[in-house]
């Protein structure tokens, strides 16, 4: 306040805004300038023949079938659990949350290795149903651990936005705690479980580190671009890359906007 | 018949202590307390929602204390409201028939008649945001009445509207309870609301029961100096004495027809001490020389305050008397009043 420039008139500085507008300018310019580079940067000829590609189709496939296996399993297992922790007060709730976040902080190639001790080929799930190591659903296991985090805090946030009492009163209408969850909490959190469908399945379709660990082939998206940069360089890798980008920002862009105009409905 | 056996339940700050009450068969109970925490917590006890502590909860007998809610048929009407806001008013009504497996005919059937009685047919596909506050609490009450439930809980049902709509919605209640055997156990603060619909009216201090009684009696018989003032008794006097025929208080004889030897308080309804510029022969044993200490409106009536000696009253008179008698403060004038018109506790 003894700055004489800062409260003239009692207004903010305009130079707040200024200042905010610059560093924020320098932030979306930091995520937009690699993604317009890499999308410039490649010629379309060089995009469709890599569309083209059956490698790359095949590893596209795979990438978005089993990151959308992992969504599916992962919100019929987690919504409940979400719910739980919005409806319910117990003891050990807090480190439980704790417990939901920490893939998001293991290192992903660690979480591969220990995710090898559950479904590798010494594991006990191992060696009664056989090893997830190299298979299509060993890749959706990998996602599923590094992104289930997103979902279930999505839900957990939208089902504690839904009022109790809400709830409460279908009961007394004669809706049963089952009949309450599916015709009142579900719709209601629709929005925010969706959104964190969409956040878990567009994180796994981008993982490269626990997904490697636990199979190299058959080939991710990711995989595949690390594999060409090795080995035959840049301008290989991008081609891939950019047809991976283009189909996830399409299909993001698409889901975000159901997404909303569902919330609008409501 | 509804009946709560001494229930007890601790939340929070709030302790619902030693409730025992019964509601018979198609009975208008009013609940009248202060606004704040309870009342609620109160209703969902009764519905279900929350288990007391200890005590029982009987429905024609049968204890339901550990039925859930959703088998109990005592459907609740939040003070909100509580409408489903991703259903449309029709969608709202239906729920409760739909969660019950109707068929569909039947439903649409029915969701047509139960508008129609509480006068939302016009409304039944809009979205429930898009209701004033009183065709929100019509929707609400349709929806819980159309199940046809056993007990229809009501918290505070009239409390979010406007004056004008709160009298007609008091009167849409009156109707529709009328028409069946449900039992209406009806939670407010207001004390005309309580009055013009209850059959019976309990007081609830503290989270306990004080006072069961109808509209008639209720001024009549209040058990405490807490009671008396929730009601907003005017003109309770701490006894300091009992004397032969009457009492004495602030100083003052006071003299009562009907004596209690138990009694700490006296109370005189403020309507019935008539004031005068002078004193006049009269069959009422208490006439009083008194001063104005100043005076209020109340609503068609005026209040004027006035001072017996050290004794502080109430009377409640006319404007035009207001003017007749030239009241200004520091006025000495009489105040009669008949020794049948004081009520003791």
């Amino acid at each position: 306040m003894s700055n004489p420039r800062s409260t003239e008139a009692g207004r903010p500085i305009p130079w707040t805004g200024l200042v905010f507008t610059l560093l924020g300018s320098l932030v979306l310019l930091f995520i937009i300038a690699p993604l317009a580079g890499i999308l410039l940067s490649s010629s379309f000829g060089e995009i469709s023949d890599a569309a083209a590609d059956k490698e790359v189709r095949s590893s596209v496939s795979l990438t978005l079938s089993a990151a959308l296996m992992a969504t599916i399993a992962c919100t019929v297992t987690g919504i409940p659990l979400a719910y739980l922790l919005a409806r319910k007060r117990f003891f050990g709730r807090s480190t439980l949350f704790a417990i939901i976040d920490l893939p998001i902080i293991v290192p992903h190639t660690t979480a591969g290795i220990a995710l090898l001790t559950v479904v590798g080929r010494d594991s006990l799930f191992g060696s009664t149903f056989g090893s997830l190591v190299g298979t299509a659903p060993g890749i959706a296991v990998a996602m599923a651990f590094v992104s289930v985090p997103f979902l279930i805090n999505a839900a957990h946030n939208g089902f504690a936005k839904v009022p109790v009492h809400l709830e409460s009163a279908a009961r007394t209408l004669g809706a049963s705690p089952c009949r309450t969850f599916f015709t009142i909490s579900v719709p209601l959190a629709w929005r925010d479980i969706l959104t964190g469908m969409i956040m878990m399945w567009a994180r796994g379709i981008s993982e490269f580190g626990a997904v490697v660990i636990i199979a190299y082939h058959p080939m991710t998206t990711p995989t595949l671009v690390f594999e060409r940069f090795n080995d035959y360089g840049l301008a290989h890798a991008r081609s891939a890359a950019v047809v991976l980008l283009i189909i996830c920002v399409l299909i993001f862009a698409v889901l975000r906007f159901v997404a909303k105009r569902r919330s609008r409905e409501e | 018949m509804l009946e709560l056996h001494s229930i007890n339940r601790k939340l929070g700050d709030f302790t619902l202590a030693d409730l025992t009450m019964s509601v018979a068969k198609g009975e208008y109970f009013v609940i009248l307390g202060p606004s704040g925490v309870g009342k609620t917590v109160f209703l969902e006890v009764v519905a279900g929602l929350i288990r007391p502590d200890s005590g029982r909860i009987t429905w024609n007998g049968a204890d339901v204390t550990f039925v859930p809610p959703e088998r109990r048929g005592f459907a609740l009407v939040y003070q909100d409201y509580a409408l489903f806001p991703h259903l449309n008013v029709a969608g709202n009504i239906a729920y409760g028939l739909r969660a019950r497996g109707f068929d569909k005919k039947i439903v649409k059937k029915r969701v047509q008649s139960t508008a129609e009685l509480l006068g939302i047919r016009d409304l039944l596909h809009r979205k429930p945001q898009t209701l004033s506050g009183g065709e929100q609490q019509r929707t609400a009450l349709a929806r819980a009445m159309i199940t046809e439930p056993n007990v229809l809980l009501l918290d505070e049902p009239l409390a979010a509207v406007d004056p004008r709509e709160a009298e007609r919605l008091r009167r849409v209640l009156r109707d529709i309870h009328q028409r069946g055997d449900t039992i209406f156990l009806h939670v407010t603060h207001n004390v005309d609301e309580a009055l013009y619909l209850g059959d019976k009216i309990g007081v609830m201090l503290d989270g306990t029961l004080r006072l069961v009684s109808t509209p008639e009696e209720i001024f009549r018989s209040p058990t405490d100096r807490e009671v008396a003032d929730f009601l907003g008794l005017r003109n309770v006097i701490h006894v300091d004495e009992i004397t032969k025929g009457g009492c004495r208080a602030a100083g003052v004889e006071i003299s009562i027809s009907i004596t209690d030897d138990s009694m700490a308080h006296v109370w005189i309804r403020p309507e019935d001490i008539l004031l005068s510029e002078k004193p006049f022969e009269s069959s009422a044993r208490n006439q009083f020389r008194c001063k104005v200490i100043g005076w209020e409106s109340s609503g068609r009536l005026l209040e004027v305050k006035i001072s017996v000696g050290d004794l502080a009253l109430s009377a409640l008179i006319t404007r035009s008397s207001f003017d007749d008698l030239k009241i200004e403060s520091g006025a000495v004038l009489y105040c009669t009043f008949k020794s049948s018109a004081i009520y003791c506790f």
